[in-house]
């Protein structure tokens, strides 16, 4: 590449074989003019250009060595928990942005580099390659055909037809000891989703305050969590147990339960339903206390409490599970027993 | 070896570097490594941003990977409860599980730890995204035809399993959000006819959330579905390489070559420091936005939840499907099919299988059986583009759907009425956008048509003598002319001669029929407009010039 | 003196001397009976319960009823209580503009002393939560990750994990907490306004409360920190998604159009 102080010079000729002009003349003005000729960059022919780049990529190299030296320092020098404000960001972990950054800096600028450096001084010159066909030369397939033939017979399993059969039966039956193995992921389930713990006498244990409840403490228009008592947050089982017996309890005016089990089953009024949605399973709770809708913040099925709790909206194909309750000798609200259907989502037993 | 006077063409005199040259030989001796570098090192890749997409996933996908491992490192799968006591004021002493606990240890406790998280996390969803982008991109320029199908199958196989790997990642460090997440996966297990019940307990080891689903989440996220990704990857860039890239139409460009860069030097250049840029990108990112604050949701309990329950976008749609479902279910004979819940478990795979077998459907109306190396523009296939056009706007519909809680907050709409929305639109989006697809595919080829036969129109405007104003239109150059009219028009197929020599008649069967029927909804006049041919071109240039 | 003198004859000097005079029975007054202080007290009340009556016949009694027992377009208020006052009329709720879904927090046009002057007079219709105090909803001695199991359990359903608000039923909304004053967030849950379940100090004890006001206080307040970075509306998933989308694909594809586009040419033009 030859350093011209005037690279104008150097250019080359406007290329006139680009211009229309004569298409009508010719016999095909659709057919394929092929590749166009290679036309120059200014870093092809002016030298400063080329250096120019050259310097940028060299920039952007040096640039990323010295974010990674910035990663180090920032790893170093900040400590971990410590809070900066970044406008318009916010109140942010100092380290996090500084380590992000000066990584980010960091490897962006190699790449910037290296295809700043591959556009305009590696050559641009486009270059065809042929393609082959994919499928292989009728030679070759006949080949390959005659080999297998030759295979087969030799290994002479479609004579010995014993050996066939025999054999994939046991390479059929085997892969069966692998399904086997999987039994014990996990026990059968038997009738587990039927039942939770709660049963008669159990008091209503308000998750709040950890203490058993008392009709007079539930307000009508209130919302209230309850979990069966001696559930504790530190048990084994805690988990999978709330999972399944978790309760909300509201207080409607007796006249506006329309449903006259809800009625049967609430103590003045207070009614305990389960709070685990008929859906799928999400621990519904968004009660309108006006219009006594509980709504399902995954999926948005919507029960109405006043009335049995049946589906009003949405996805979920049956009413909550209502808990009978009243009121034991020493005035606490108390479970009569455990929830008469399956908690939760539907499934094929559930009948 | 005389390895001092090795004239070799491909390498610059000065840069001589016979060590480096022992060093080749060696591998070569062992590897065959000349062999391989003889086809490839020079291999041809055209240039072309939309050719980068995939590049975009391999490189999130490899970024995954490295910040998945060093992890790995930190992360207890366990779901044995622990009080918490890392330096998070606001969940000081709460329960959690240790696969919780460590994930709030590697986000405050490890310098650096955040970030890496954060960056797994971007870097994950940028991959998903990065992955349709990809596929729509095969899909719309016909990139799928031979031979590549298979290669096409590949990576719908990789977007589904990403998918799930995500899935089971988002869901480890069981905090409230993706607790709930693999709640709702259990209640959808549950539906499952016959063996809903046996799977979902043996998928969580008893009932749920029960103490083995993180630890068998992990193996199933860092292991399994990697492992088999890894292996589709490696097996769609060898397919990749095998096949050589496809092109645009354009002059010098056929169906038997492949115009571009050879891959050393430029495109090592450009790949190698697109990777580059690819993790830039995404470690500022990951500086800048925060990602699955999991401390802002705190530990998994299923009796809580928090509004705005949703899961990473890639699994939106589905999640769609289960909010607008009617909640139906039948009851009889002591059991009961949760269609609420089913339906929707079996439309999911439905929706992305329905883009799937796309491609094989199209090359039976076609019955085409040759490789096709020129990829499509949109416009000149209008029923594919249609389809594909249609099958986003369902899925989009979907991910409306999977939102409406959000909708409503930010849009002031009623969540019913959105939803509502959502359960129409499941089945006239997708027909209106189909038709208004075919509509401007159509009007697009009508103005190529036009551009082929008349020129471009310049904005001159000239008055001729007579007081006419007309605007000159420019003819196109050889190129311009070779690229709009390079692509080919397939004519429908007829269903065959009913009548052989003998006179015999036979029966026309029906799939034959529902062939001819697509075919003539293909190609039909209905739906392509005939490319301009060279007669009248040279009609219309030959006699009173431009209009 | 001589200037004063002069003004002795000003018209106002009656006023000026009588206003001194009264400042100084009263002040001797006050000095010499604070035995009598609850009453003046009383006194100061029912002037509040008067003008709280005033107030309210002009602002509130057409839909509330000319004695706050409700009418067709707005509920009774006997027994909502002072705090419930506070509440509405505090966080400019009520007056309410216009019928709709749910009625929006908006710029608060009474004065906090109308407003206790308002809450006064309805609280004299019955008995009611009355205006916490200080000690009730401020920080001291509040438990913050209590506070934050309390608000899983009992708020964020509605509310989200760290107070973003959320979508309910037929376009209502629970609203988002930031910057609401912890006062009102009190009040709110005292006495569960609109469609809110209100959560009594009998299930949801005054300590509770504190603890929730303190958690909301740190995860959602003005310094609250967002150690990852842009909270991106502590949305979840769907604003991370928009966000990788157009932001993290989006500059990405940016990027590919530059490694892929040509460089420019030379030309001679």
């Amino acid at each position: 590449m030859s350093s011209q102080d005037i690279p104008e010079e150097n250019l080359p000729a406007e290329q006139d074989a680009h211009g229309a002009v004569g298409v009508a003349n010719e016999q095909d003005p659709f057919a394929d003019p092929g590749l166009p000729p290679h036309e120059h960059r200014v870093q092809d022919i002016d030298e400063q250009a080329a250096r120019r780049s050259e310097r940028v990529v060299a920039f952007l190299f040096t640039v990323s060595m010295l974010a990674t030296v910035g990663f180090i320092a920032s790893y170093v020098a900040i400590p971990h928990d410590r809070a900066i404000y970044v406008f318009p960001i916010g109140h942010i972990n100092a380290l996090n942005f500084a380590l992000g950054l000066t990584l980010g800096l960091a490897l962006f600028s190699i790449g910037a580099g290296a295809v700043h450096w591959a556009r305009t001084l590696m050559s641009d010159v486009e270059i065809a390659d042929e393609r082959h066909a994919i499928e292989a030369t009728p030679e070759v397939k006949a080949k390959v055909l005659a080999d297998f033939k030759q295979g087969a017979k030799e290994s002479a399993l479609g004579r010995r037809k014993l050996i066939r059969n025999t054999m994939f039966g046991a390479l059929a039956l085997f892969p069966l000891s692998g399904v086997m193995l999987l039994r014990d992921l996990g026990p059968l389930p038997g009738t587990k989703l039927r039942h939770t713990i709660w049963s008669k006498g159990k008091l209503l244990v308000n998750m709040n305050t950890n203490e058993p409840l008392r009709p007079s403490d539930v307000a009508v228009g209130s919302l209230t969590f309850a979990k069966p008592e001696g559930l504790e947050e530190h048990d084994e089982e805690f988990q999978t147990e709330i999972a399944k017996a978790a309760l909300m309890i509201v207080r409607l005016q007796p006249d506006n339960i329309k449903d006259k089990r809800e009625l049967e089953w609430s103590h003045e009024g207070i009614v305990a339903y389960s709070k685990i949605c008929t859906h799928v399973g999400c621990p519904i709770s968004l009660y309108e206390q006006q219009t006594h809708h509980v709504l399902c913040p995954c999926h948005q099925s919507t029960f109405d409490l006043s009335d049995g709790a049946r589906v009003i909206f949405g996805p979920a194909g049956h009413a909550l599970p209502q808990l009978r309750i009243g009121v034991n000798d020493e005035g606490y609200l108390e479970a009569l027993g455990d929830f008469e259907e399956p908690v939760g989502p539907a499934f094929w037993e559930r009948g | 070896m005389s390895n001092n006077e090795s004239p070799s063409s491909n390498e610059p005199r000065r840069g001589k570097a016979p060590a480096g040259e022992r060093v080749a030989d060696w591998a070569d001796g062992r590897l065959g490594i000349y062999g391989l570098a003889k086809a490839n090192m020079r291999k041809i890749f055209p240039d072309h941003w939309s050719f980068m997409l995939g590049e975009i996933c391999l490189y999130s996908f490899i970024i995954i990977i490295l910040t998945g491992v060093y992890l790995t490192l930190f992360f207890h799968p366990s779901m044995n409860e622990v009080e918490y006591h890392g330096s998070y004021i606001p969940l000081q002493g709460q329960m959690m599980s240790e696969a919780f606990n460590s994930t709030m240890h590697i986000s405050f406790d490890v310098r650096g730890g955040l970030l890496i998280r954060q960056i797994h996390h971007w870097a994950a969803l940028i991959f998903l995204a990065a992955m349709f982008v990809h596929m729509m991109r095969v899909f719309f320029t016909g990139a799928f035809r031979k031979p590549r199908e298979v290669n096409w199958l590949f990576g719908f196989l990789l977007f589904v399993l990403g998918m799930f790997t995500g899935f089971t990642g988002y869901s480890l460090p069981d905090d409230l959000l993706s607790g709930t997440g693999v709640r709702f996966m259990e209640g959808a297990v549950l539906s499952v006819p016959i063996v809903g019940t046996y799977l979902s307990f043996f998928l969580f080891g008893g009932e749920f959330p029960g103490g083995d689903f993180v630890s068998r989440f992990y193996s199933i996220h860092i292991l399994l579905l990697p492992g088999i990704m890894l292996g589709l990857v490696v097996g769609h860039l060898i397919l990749v390489f095998y096949h050589k890239h496809t092109q645009f139409a354009g002059p010098g460009k056929t169906n038997n070559n492949v115009v571009g860069m050879p891959l050393l030097p430029v495109y090592m250049a450009k790949a190698g420091g697109f990777f580059f840029l690819v993790f830039g990108v995404i470690a500022a990112v990951s500086a800048i936005a925060s990602i699955n604050p999991i401390w802002s949701m705190g530990p998994y309990r299923p009796d809580m939840v928090s509004t705005g329950a949703q899961p990473d976008w890639y699994m939106g749609f589905s999640e769609g499907l289960i909010r607008v479902m009617p909640g139906w279910e039948i009851n009889a004979w002591g059991h009961t099919l949760v269609l609420g819940v089913f339906i929707p478990l079996v439309i999911f795979p439905l929706v992305l299988v329905s883009i799937a077998v796309y491609p094989f459907i199209e090359s039976w109306v076609t019955g085409d059986k040759r490789e096709h190396h020129i990829l499509d523009r949109p416009r000149n296939v209008p029923t594919r583009t249609a389809f594909g056009a249609a099958w986003i706007s369902w899925y989009f519909v979907l991910l409306v759907g999977g939102g409406n809680d959000l909708w409503a907050t930010h849009f002031h709409l009623s969540i019913n009425a959105i939803t509502w929305f959502v359960r129409v639109g499941f089945f006239v989006v997708p027909v209106l956008v189909f038709v208004a697809t075919k509509r401007i595919c159509l009007g697009l080829q009508r103005r190529d048509r036009d551009k082929v036969l008349h020129g471009r129109e310049s904005g001159i405007i000239k008055r001729l003598p007579h007081g006419e104003f007309i605007e000159v239109h420019e003819p196109l150059s050889q190129d311009a002319l070779h690229t709009l009219t390079a692509h080919e028009q397939y004519v429908p197929a007829a269903i065959g001669a009913t009548v052989d020599e003998n006179g015999v008649e036979r029966k026309v069967k029906g799939a034959e029929k529902l062939r001819a029927k697509l075919s003539e909804a293909y190609y039909g006049e209905e739906s392509q407009i005939p490319k301009p041919t060279v007669e009248e071109y040279k009609e219309i240039t030959s006699g009173h010039g431009h209009h | 003196m001589k200037k004063l003198s002069a003004r002795r004859r000003h018209p106002l000097a009656a006023v000026v001397v009588l206003l001194l005079a009264l400042a100084a029975t009263g002040g001797l007054y006050a000095a010499f009976a604070p035995a009598s202080k609850a009453q003046a007290d009383e006194t100061a009340q029912s002037l509040a319960i008067d003008e709280g009556k005033k107030l309210y016949s002009v602002g509130c009694a057409s839909c509330h009823g000319t004695g706050g027992q409700g009418s067709s377009d707005g509920p009774s208020l006997v027994g909502v209580g002072a705090a419930a006052v506070d509440f509405q009329v505090g966080t400019g709720r009520m007056p309410a503009q216009q019928p709709g879904a749910q009625i929006p927090k908006k710029k608060v046009i009474y004065t906090q002393a109308e407003i206790d002057q308002l809450a006064a007079y309805i609280s004299s219709l019955g008995a009611g939560p009355s205006v916490p105090t200080k000690a009730e909803y401020g920080p001291d001695g509040a438990d913050i990750a209590k506070g934050g199991e309390l608000f899983r359990t009992n708020c964020a359903q509605c509310h989200n994990f760290t107070g973003k608000g959320g979508a309910l039923t037929h376009g209502k909304f629970a609203p988002d907490l930031e910057g609401v004053a912890p006062k009102h967030i009190y009040e709110a849950m005292q006495t569960g306004p609109q469609n809110m379940p209100s959560f009594p100090d009998t299930t949801l004890s005054e300590k509770n409360k504190k603890d929730i006001i303190a958690y909301l206080n740190a995860v959602n307040g003005d310094d609250t920190e967002s150690p990852g970075g842009l909270e991106l509306g502590g949305l979840g998933p769907v604003s991370e998604g928009l966000f990788a989308w157009v932001f993290g694909l989006g500059a990405l594809i940016a990027v590919a159009v530059w490694v892929a586009a040509r460089t420019a040419k030379a030309k001679k033009s």
